[in-house]
């Protein structure tokens, strides 16, 4: 190998070091805060303090226990359940439907109707807070799974109608025409031909809607009073609040209640990342 | 299928096709009627009217209890703008935005450019990096906060093994905005990198591979080639980022509650202290009502400048 040569890759195979490098910067960067937020859990508080980076001297698995066998963890994870699920299918059920309309039947002002709904997409929830809160209020919903799920299905249906509608019209159109010809129904064959061929984007949408409820802390605020209803963003600023400075503890409750988010993100990761990134794309 | 309706349609000729077109238009109405309302109703009851009422409020003084009669005209927009901390709170968004342009911005597309190549681990970094977007907020905000506490905290450690006094970032009004500067980019530049990702992946391949062969350098094709592809996602970026900081309010809450001395206010956060937390329905229906027309405007003329074709 001449010496030209030599001297003429070396810079080059400098990169993937730079690259290297930088990489791991920014995991450091990633990680850290979220392996500390763990181990920090399995350590005393005094622990905290004098070796914040390392593994635990000893394992203080009560910290862990302590929540898991507390009622209030469960009972937080299942007020945020119930939440979600209300409202990914009640999301589904209504923005399909219009979907559908908007997307097969052509109507008088088919256009204009469309447009309305999509001006949810230009601005957020929280600019209208006070008088959806005195709406809800009015309607007697407020403190209750409703008062909090009605307003989050009003503020998906943009988005979802939007990413539901591109799906079905990409649907083959013959086929429509085919089974009205022989008699079916609009009804039917939404529910019979166009939900069933609309999984994968179901799917997708049901993600995106279930992610953004799941941690959605703005609403729930607001609507709720009780401690019995509340989702796990509020239980665990309560819970932050009442042990305030005992960060084992606090540590081991965030990561407790992060816990059912990374499963999910670990064996659906696909779906959410397509669902998140779509959504923003084509939303 | 088409073949079997062609049949039906020659066999029966004319009265069973305009028959079927009725039944056709009957039908077509039953499913209107049957699938826009709940959608329309919903999105009116919870979305527009609220907005509505949010303008008409904002000309009262009002508690929430009984019935609005004080009305004092555009006194509450007064109110908002002599509020010292609504200027802060502004400026705080401004500044959200610019870092998330100069240095969130930056830092994604160069992560993206390394990671849509294939390589071992360039998978599981990319699901790392995006791992924050799918954290809660509240919950990220907790994480931090922790980090930046100043007896247990992460940040104090490193200060104690150099022998410095540990700052506490979050109880000053110099530093609590950086703090959270710092977890705003932790938390979204993995989901702006996959916006990247996903952009270059769908890229013509081709182009690259001829400019490569025609002798263009690494450097060359990148900036002249791959990032002018980019532009419509970067366009996007920006928007989000914009659209973002605008709505940020979660990630506040745990960290300073938009303190100290609403240094760290957020628009959102400063709109839920003041007039939430404190039942001023004028005066946080005024507040809304910036936000909503700022967003609108935003929005509307963004599209319209920057994104026409898309």
């Amino acid at each position: 190998m001449s010496d030209a040569l030599a001297a003429s890759r070396r810079p080059l195979d400098l990169v993937p070091y730079y690259k290297a490098l930088f990489l791991l910067l920014v995991a450091a960067f990633v990680a850290v805060p979220l392996l500390a937020t763990v181990l920090g859990g399995f350590k005393t508080l005094g622990e905290l303090r004098t070796n914040p980076f390392g593994l635990p001297e000893t394992w203080e698995w009560e910290n862990y226990a302590g929540i898991l066998f507390s009622g209030r963890y469960w009972q937080l994870l299942w007020n945020s359940l119930v939440i979600a699920s209300l409202t990914v299918v009640l999301t589904l059920i209504v923005a399909s439907m219009a979907a559908f309309a908007f997307a097969h039947i052509h109507f008088f002002g088919s256009s204009m109707l469309l447009s309305y709904l999509t001006m949810g997409l230009l601005f957020p929830a929280a600019t209208a807070i006070l008088p959806l809160f005195i709406k809800v209020r009015d309607l007697g919903l407020l403190d209750s799974y409703f008062g909090v799920v009605l307003p989050q299905v009003a503020f998906g249906l943009a988005m979802s109608v939007l990413l539901l509608r591109r799906f079905f019209k990409d649907l083959p159109h013959e086929l429509l025409e085919a089974a009205l010809v022989d008699g079916c129904s609009y009804v039917d064959f939404f529910r019979h031909v166009t939900l069933p061929l609309s999984r994968p984007i179901l799917a997708t949408v049901g993600t995106i809607v279930f992610v953004h409820s799941w941690n959605s802390y703005l609403l729930p605020l607001v609507m709720l009073n009780s401690d019995a209803l509340y989702p796990w963003p509020l239980g665990i600023m309560v819970y932050q609040g009442e042990f305030s400075s005992e960060w084992h503890l606090i540590l081991a409750f965030i990561t407790l209640t992060l816990l059912p988010t990374i499963i999910l993100f670990i064996f659906a990761q696909k779906h959410i990342v397509a669902g998140l990134t779509a959504g923003a794309v084509k939303g | 299928m088409t073949e079997r309706s062609g049949a039906i349609v020659m066999r029966s000729g004319r009265p069973v096709a305009a028959a079927y077109r009725k039944k056709a238009i009957d039908g077509r109405l039953t499913a209107l009627l049957l699938f826009l309302p709940p959608a329309l109703l919903l999105f009116t009851l919870f979305v527009v009217l609220p907005i509505g009422e949010a303008a008409w409020y904002s000309g009262f003084n009002w508690n929430g209890f009984g019935k609005p009669t004080k009305w004092i005209g555009l006194d509450n927009y007064r109110f908002v703008f002599d509020t010292r901390g609504f200027g802060t709170a502004f400026r705080n968004n401004l500044l959200i935005i610019a870092v998330s342009l100069t240095i969130q911005l930056p830092l994604a597309l160069t992560l993206a450019l390394i990671l849509a190549e294939k390589f071992r681990g360039s998978v599981a970094l990319r699901m790392l990096f995006f791992l924050p977007y799918v954290l809660a907020e509240v919950a990220t905000g907790l994480i931090f906060s922790f980090i930046y506490d100043g007896n247990y905290g992460l940040l104090a450690s490193i200060y104690r093994a150099f022998g410095a006094e540990a700052p506490h970032l979050l109880a000053s009004t110099q530093t609590s905005m950086l703090a959270i500067l710092i977890v705003v980019v932790w938390k979204y530049f993995g989901f702006h990198m996959m916006l990247f990702i996903a952009a270059l992946q769908g890229m013509d391949k081709n182009l690259i591979e001829a400019a490569r062969i025609d002798g263009a350098s690494r450097w060359q094709v990148l900036r002249h080639i791959v990032v002018p592809l980019l532009y419509p996602t970067i366009r996007l970026s920006i928007f989000f980022a914009v659209v973002g900081s605008l709505q940020l309010f979660d990630l506040v809450m745990p960290l300073t509650r938009g303190g100290p001395a609403d240094s760290s206010n957020t628009m959102v956060s400063f709109l839920y202290n003041h007039g939430i937390s404190r039942m001023r329905v004028g005066f946080g229906s005024a507040i809304g009502v910036i936000l909503f027309v700022i967003c609108v405007t935003f929005a509307i003329t963004y599209k319209r400048w920057f994104m026409r074709n898309e």
